[in-house]
């Protein structure tokens, strides 16, 4: 097997609607390696549809079109529900936003992580708990027996996204989807969440992609980062060099950010050029 | 304009009461603006709601333009500090039109020319006439936030509660609305006190700027300080340090861990 771990060609995602089609995602290509590849863009870019897209999470009416989508030799276009089944946490696996709504209310944290291991790896209740201990070790938290019993109402968003990412990592994936995995907390622990999953991710040589609205976080956090506007990706470039993007969108965007010890009067405001969309219309 | 004299506030009663903010003491003069950062459940939004008049506070003395004013307040008060929410989906009425929206403050507080103010505070805004009768959910995010602002400028306020007014919108619609904010300041003279946990945010509109952790005022400093990374306490630094971005090397294993509550 190559080092490319994912490989994506001309994605397209449409949706019907009232007006005709609404082409979510245009003809996007990328391909990830063991890498962090950020994916930037405001909302509606298109780019958690892409996400969603690679985790076979876009059900009908949604429709996938794509030249190539392959998830090392295996081809994900066409394949069933029951094939990402399998693939979905042992291959590939997303962390989403709020770790509220994404765990399961009337499970305890231990459980549910251990439930991941025992489905992929059909393994005994015993290893899967053993297991899953190590992986809240993992995620640094100190007293496991104790988090295990835990119901996610009871650990603070923080301490769930952890949880989310040792839930994830569990099967031994090739590739994390984080889907905003620190927007809904707060600052000074979105750091700590983002440490643990930068080491873990490099530790284990796996695929990282990144989806966030937030230039500065996605910049100092990745190799490489797409920019995604209106459903396609304007511009690559290597995450350092963000600062020194070429296209007139990320040119703007940036401009935009208020920035600490750079107080301008008026904040330069985003003119949009019907042009960015034309090409690929 | 604002005084907030060794203010408590406290949720629930006996022994349930929960010490939200503890003996706050901070000043905002008129035409100024300061915002207050912190963390969720640090009680900046807390401080807030209490200057706004929906929360009553335990003790202390909260003043706007010298005046003492508790939960209960006249009308006149209470046309004085208007609040503008985080949300823009959750605090506009998704069953009335923007003209309804704005046609109730007027109608509550029993100003004349109606009309007229609704179709000034719109231009005010940057709204046009077309957006007048449509609803909420025809509305953009930005729009909405717009809306939001417009209500609560339509009584003429002089001072103007912002909790996180920018936070639920993308970058380039944020630019907008806080250029939107600093023109308004600028041409009423409007006193602001914003809370977000964006510190570049606060520090663009704001001079002064509060760090609150724990119910607590930790310090009171300025946006040039901030920059100048000139700040006293360790709470500070480190929303300095994650302001900053990613930097893994910022971050010691040790500090990674954390034990359940």
């Amino acid at each position: 097997m190559t080092d490319t771990l994912l490989a994506v060609r001309n994605l397209s995602v449409t949706y019907p609607g009232d007006d005709g089609d609404v082409r979510a995602v245009r003809n996007v290509s990328f391909t990830l390696g063991r890498e962090r590849l950020g994916i930037v863009g405001e909302s509606g870019s298109g780019k958690s549809t892409t996400g969603r897209a690679i985790m076979g999470l876009v059900g009908p009416p949604g429709r996938i079109e794509a030249d190539e989508l392959r998830l090392g030799d295996t081809d994900l276009r066409g394949l069933s529900e029951r094939g990402f089944r399998k693939l979905r946490g042992q291959r590939i696996a997303m962390v989403l936003q709020d770790p509220k709504y994404s765990l399961d209310p009337v499970m305890s944290v231990g459980q549910q992580i251990a439930e991941t291991h025992r489905s992929h790896l059909r393994s005994t209740n015993r290893d899967a708990r053993s297991v899953a201990l190590e992986m809240l070790q993992a995620v640094h938290i100190r007293d496991p027996e104790r988090v295990y019993a835990l119901y996610p109402h009871q650990v603070s968003g923080g301490m769930g996204q952890r949880v989310m990412i040792a839930m994830m990592l569990i099967a031994g994936p090739d590739i994390l989807i984080a889907d905003e995995p620190t927007s809904a907390l707060d600052v000074t622990v979105q750091t700590q969440v983002l440490a643990i999953m930068d080491d873990l991710v490099r530790s284990r040589g796996m695929g990282l992609i990144l989806i966030s609205h937030n230039l500065h976080l996605v910049s100092s956090f990745c190799d490489r980062v797409l920019v995604m506007y209106a459903g396609q990706v304007l511009e690559t470039c290597a995450a350092g060099n963000l600062a020194e993007a070429k296209h007139p969108y990320t040119r703007g965007l940036l401009a935009a950010l208020p920035q600490l010890g750079n107080r301008r009067a008026e904040l330069p405001q985003l003119q949009r050029d019907p042009a960015w969309m034309a090409d690929l219309a | 304009m604002i005084t907030l004299d060794d203010v408590t506030i406290t949720y629930g009663t006996g022994s349930r009461a929960l010490v939200a903010v503890r003996d706050f003491t901070l000043g905002v003069a008129e035409g100024e603006a300061v915002g207050l950062v912190g963390e969720s459940g640090s009680g900046k939004s807390t401080v807030l709601r209490a200057v706004a008049g929906l929360i009553p506070y335990a003790t202390g003395e909260i003043t706007l333009a010298g005046r003492r004013v508790d939960r209960r307040r006249t009308t006149a008060e209470r046309k004085m500090a208007q609040m503008v929410f985080q949300d823009p989906y959750g605090s506009l009425h998704p069953n009335q039109t923007v003209d309804q929206i704005l046609a109730m403050p007027v109608a509550i507080h029993r100003l004349d020319r109606g009309e007229a103010r609704i179709a000034q505070v719109l231009v005010e805004v940057g709204l046009g006439r077309e957006h007048r009768y449509r609803y909420p959910h025809q509305l953009s995010g930005g729009q909405r936030q717009r809306v939001a602002i417009a209500r609560a400028l339509i009584l003429e306020p002089r001072i103007l509660l912002l909790d996180e007014p920018t936070s639920a919108l993308d970058v380039s619609v944020q630019a907008e609305i806080l250029n939107l904010l600093s023109r308004l300041r600028r041409d009423h003279g409007l006193t602001l006190l914003m809370v977000s946990h964006d510190l570049a945010v606060i520090a663009h509109l704001c001079e002064r700027i509060g760090v609150m952790s724990r119910g607590q005022l930790l310090e009171i400093t300025t946006a040039t300080a901030m920059a100048n990374n000139q700040v006293t306490h360790d709470y500070t630094h480190e929303l300095l340090r994650s302001n900053a971005g990613y930097d893994r090397s910022s971050v010691s294993s040790g500090e990674l861990d954390v034990a359940a509550g």
